[in-house]
């Protein structure tokens, strides 16, 4: 790299960063791209067959984080103190080219249009006082009429697979009755269906709910992207969730945006650079660029840059903040500063049905994005009235392709051993005729839950790491528990032999040992008042107008469904108006 | 400042990708696998034969023969353990190993100084120890197999210490282990003849169920294929 000024640097290389660097370089802009991790090409690492090995890819975590070189600090309450978060467990961040993005599974969501006031809407069907104690519920402060353009982009861009409800108003097809109107078809038919979600599907609409097919990045056909690359037909090998797609099905960056970013000369890519922080100005108004440490040669260089654009993932997001000075920290005792403010997560439990000895569920088989979900007790769908809680929780079969090892260590399931005698009965049982459903449901913000620097811990660089204060709270619980209940008339008209319901328990703390989703929000959140979130509703800065911060960390809460649908529409419209009012006229575009 | 360990160099830089030959934490897996195919008892790298003797006896009563087969020490169990301590994972390079290392809540996760080599190593010392004062027997592996289970259930839900480890922490590590090893490629020592894969029903590295999506509860008909080829 010569050059030391360029007109944007984009930092991190997962979906938002090569969004918006394609989106940059589109407008003609010179734009730099950091990866603190490796190059990675799906003729590498996906590379058939020894990417289809569970014990290096899924389990000794081939393509996440390293976290020798960094990681988190986690407590659950105020007066502990955190500890590093030393081994993967709860949730997965990526490394490398592509990021998350590049082992991700692959389930592509809208946003449910009533997750983006739910303040707003909570308050005008229940009252303020509804509202629990110590909950940060905000609004988005932006329309789903306003993002609709740009998750219709991010599906063509993606290729993903599924059934529509409405378009343009009218009912067209059998998709989920309870999502949101949509001004185009999907770019390709829903996946097929297992034999499990199958099942799943029958039994829900006769208890009375809404199944539908989960919308998936997983491509059911030949499809070509509006940036001219190929996707191949999805062939359920079930390596998604943990891999890189030998079979170029799955969406990543790596395959869907890069082959056409790497072809643009105003487009550079430098991997094995790691950012150290954002450069302000002496007044704290505008960053200069960056500096990184390159992990070849172990030199910090600085680049200078007119425009900042951070997506290294939620949490990396918010820690570069910290780093950086940019905007004020949040203090959870004064309830002063929006910095890691309404950091915020996502519940999920798993519910296990056992059917005949007749019946194979084959759980090898499957693919990430690919299931059949039911919405009925998701977002506003439901009379919270008499429940007492906010927030709620899609339920689906979405069998990803279940892997031996991960099978073995988690255990027959029911009240089946662990190890020793009588494991193998009950594990064959389970491998062969189980079927899994999972609540996958929302989080809310809570005053005493944040991000900040750790105290005590640094990462390989000498920098403090992040920490995470966290915990499950009573409205999340109950909702979770009040979910699950709805799933059992699901199994028993399954004619399932026998069932066990997972849930979270009263008072039940969270768990860093246990792989719950790498579906982490907020921290750097988007709204209309700069008193209460970090970012205005085009996810740039409301202290540095010239950093934009794109990824999950602008959610205000967890919502039921997973965050990458929403992340990626919000990184084409961050970029939309980057491009079309932004760049004629460099400043704040929503004045404090 | 700590950078990348040159194991973790090598490990990512080293994988051709092209062919299952890949250099693997300083040593050749492949040459490693071709060994255990040549018919030679396996000769553990990393343990010693009194650790290698306890390693065995605990990985069949995790995982123990029965009408459904052969227990995980014949299934090569212990190799695959012992061929892990010299990967990055085995010396603790894919774990935040920084201090201060302080003891907290079991939910905020593993706080020993500790890499999975170290474990072992002190763990199974420990262990011995705790039979010859218990069970009055010179060590786990001499001990009668319902004996050797109550120990490995004592380890699981006691709150004793085995040195600085807690006892259900090191039984948990082995649990993993062993089933890592059971139920991984053969390519990595255990799992021989694909006799984990088998006992599932998991077809290893087939991957492609395009005719299979749905067949309406039929089992799958076809048995395991490795990485390297083999069948079962
Ligand atoms: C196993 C798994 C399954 C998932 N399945 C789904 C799913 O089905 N549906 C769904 O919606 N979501 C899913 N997700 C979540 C999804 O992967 C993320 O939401 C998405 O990748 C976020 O995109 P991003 O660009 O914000 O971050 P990422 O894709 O993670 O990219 C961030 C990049 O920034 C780099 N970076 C970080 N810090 C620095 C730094 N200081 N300097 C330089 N580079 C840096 C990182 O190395 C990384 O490459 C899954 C995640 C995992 C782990
Ligand atoms: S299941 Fe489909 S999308 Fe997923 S890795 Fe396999 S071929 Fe790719």
């Amino acid at each position: 790299m010569c050059a030391k000024k360029v007109d944007a640097v984009v930092i991190g290389a997962g979906w938002a960063g090569s969004i918006l660097a394609k989106e940059l370089t589109e407008a003609g802009l010179s734009v730099v791209m950091l990866e603190r991790g490796d190059e990675r090409a799906t003729a590498v690492e996906g590379d058939y067959p020894s990417s289809i090995d569970e014990l290096r890819g899924a389990i000794r975590h081939r393509l996440f984080q390293n976290l020798s070189q960094s990681t988190v600090t986690i407590r659950n309450t105020l007066d502990q103190e955190a500890l590093p978060y030393r081994r993967l467990a709860a949730f997965l961040p990526g490394e490398g080219v592509g990021g998350a993005g590049l082992h991700w599974s692959g389930v592509h969501f809208r946003v449910a249009p009533d997750d983006l006031a739910l303040r707003t809407n909570v308050v005008a069907r229940y009252g303020k006082g509804f509202i629990p104690e110590g909950m940060n519920l905000q609004d988005y402060g932006v329309t789903y009429e306003e993002l609709e353009p740009f998750f219709d982009k991010a599906e063509k861009v993606f290729g993903t697979s599924g059934e529509p409800y409405t378009i343009n108003g009218k009912v067209v097809g059998k998709g989920n009755r309870f999502a949101p109107d949509r001004s185009d078809a999907f770019p390709l038919p829903a996946m097929g269906e297992v034999y499990s979600a199958s099942l799943f599907r029958t039994a829900a609409a006769s208890v009375g709910y809404h199944p539908y097919a989960l919308p998936a990045a997983n491509a059911s056909a030949q499809y070509t992207n509006p940036y001219g690359v190929q996707m191949g037909p999805c062939n359920f090998c079930g390596y998604c969730s943990g891999y890189d797609c030998y079979m170029y099905s799955k969406a990543s960056p790596n395959v869907n945006i890069l082959p056409a970013l790497r072809q643009d000369s105003k487009f550079t890519l430098i991997t094995k650079a790691h950012v150290l922080k954002v450069n302000l100005d002496a007044d704290k108004k505008k960053a200069t660029g960056v500096t990184y440490l390159d992990l070849r040669t172990k030199k910090q260089v600085e680049l200078d840059a007119d425009l900042v654009i951070i997506s290294a993932f939620q949490f990396h997001n918010v820690h570069l903040m910290l780093l950086s000075g940019i905007g004020q920290p949040y203090d959870p005792k004064q309830n002063t500063g929006t910095v890691g403010r309404n950091f915020v997560y996502q519940t999920i439990t798993t519910s296990r049905a056992w059917l005949s000895p007749k019946q194979y569920t084959n759980l090898f088989v499957g693919a990430g994005g690919a299931g059949v979900a039911i919405d009925d007790f998701n977002s506003m769908n439901f009379d919270h009235g008499p429940l007492g809680f906010v927030g709620g929780s899609p339920v689906w079969v979405n069998q990803a392709g279940v892997k031996p090892i991960a099978a073995a260590v988690g255990g027959p399931g029911g009240k089946a051993p662990t190890w020793g005698e009588g494991y193998k009965d009950a594990m064959m049982d389970t491998y062969r005729h189980s079927l899994t459903i999972d609540a996958h449901g929302s989080n809310m913000a809570y005053r005493d839950v944040y991000l900040d620097l750790d105290p005590t811990y640094t990462n390989a660089y000498g920098q403090a790491l992040l920490r995470m204060t966290f915990n499950w709270k009573d409205n999340d619980i109950r909702m979770n528990q009040y979910v699950v209940g709805k799933i059992e008339p699901v199994i028993k008209a399954m004619g399932a032999t026998r069932y066990s319901l997972g849930m979270l328990k009263d008072g039940e703390v969270f768990d860093t040992r246990r792989y719950q989703t790498t579906h982490l929000g907020g921290g750097a959140i988007m709204g209309s008042d700069p008193k209460t979130s970090c970012v205005n509703k085009y996810l740039q800065s409301w202290d540095v107008s010239n950093v934009f911060v794109i990824g999950a960390s602008a959610f205000p809460q967890g919502m039921g469904y997973n965050p990458t649908g929403m992340v990626a529409a919000l990184a084409y419209w961050a970029a939309y108006h980057i491009r079309t009012t932004y760049l004629k006229n460099p400043g704040p575009m929503v004045q404090a | 400042m700590k950078l990348p360990s040159s194991t973790r160099r090598n490990f990512t830089a080293g994988l051709l990708g092209s062919t299952s030959f890949w250099i693997y934490g300083g040593h050749k897996v492949w040459a490693d696998a071709l060994q255990a195919e040549s018919g030679q008892p396996y000769q553990p790298r990393y343990f010693t034969a009194e650790e290698w003797r306890f390693l065995n006896a605990a990985c069949a009563r995790i995982f123990p023969a029965d009408a459904h087969g052969p227990d995980a020490a014949a299934l090569g169990a212990p190799e695959f353990i012992d061929r892990q301590m010299n990967t990055p994972y085995g010396h603790g390079e894919l774990w935040y190993m920084s201090g201060p290392f302080r003891s907290g809540a079991p939910n905020l996760g593993y706080q020993l100084s500790l890499p999975p080599r170290d474990l072992y190593r002190q763990a199974i010392e420990a262990a011995n120890a705790y039979v010859r004062d218990q069970h009055k027997a010179h060590s786990f592996a001499d001990l009668s197999a319902p004996d050797q289970t109550a120990v490995l259930k004592a380890f699981e839900q006691g709150k004793m210490m085995l040195g600085t480890v807690p006892a259900h922490t090191f039984f948990e590590q082995l649990r993993q282990n062993t089933l890592e090893g059971v139920f991984s490629d053969p390519l990595y020592g255990g799992n021989k003849g694909l006799a984990g894969w088998t006992l599932l029903g998991f077809p290893g590295a087939r991957a492609d169920f395009m005719d299979w999506v749905n067949q309406k509860g039929a089992p799958y008909p076809f048995g395991p294929v490795s990485i390297s080829g083999e069948t079962a």
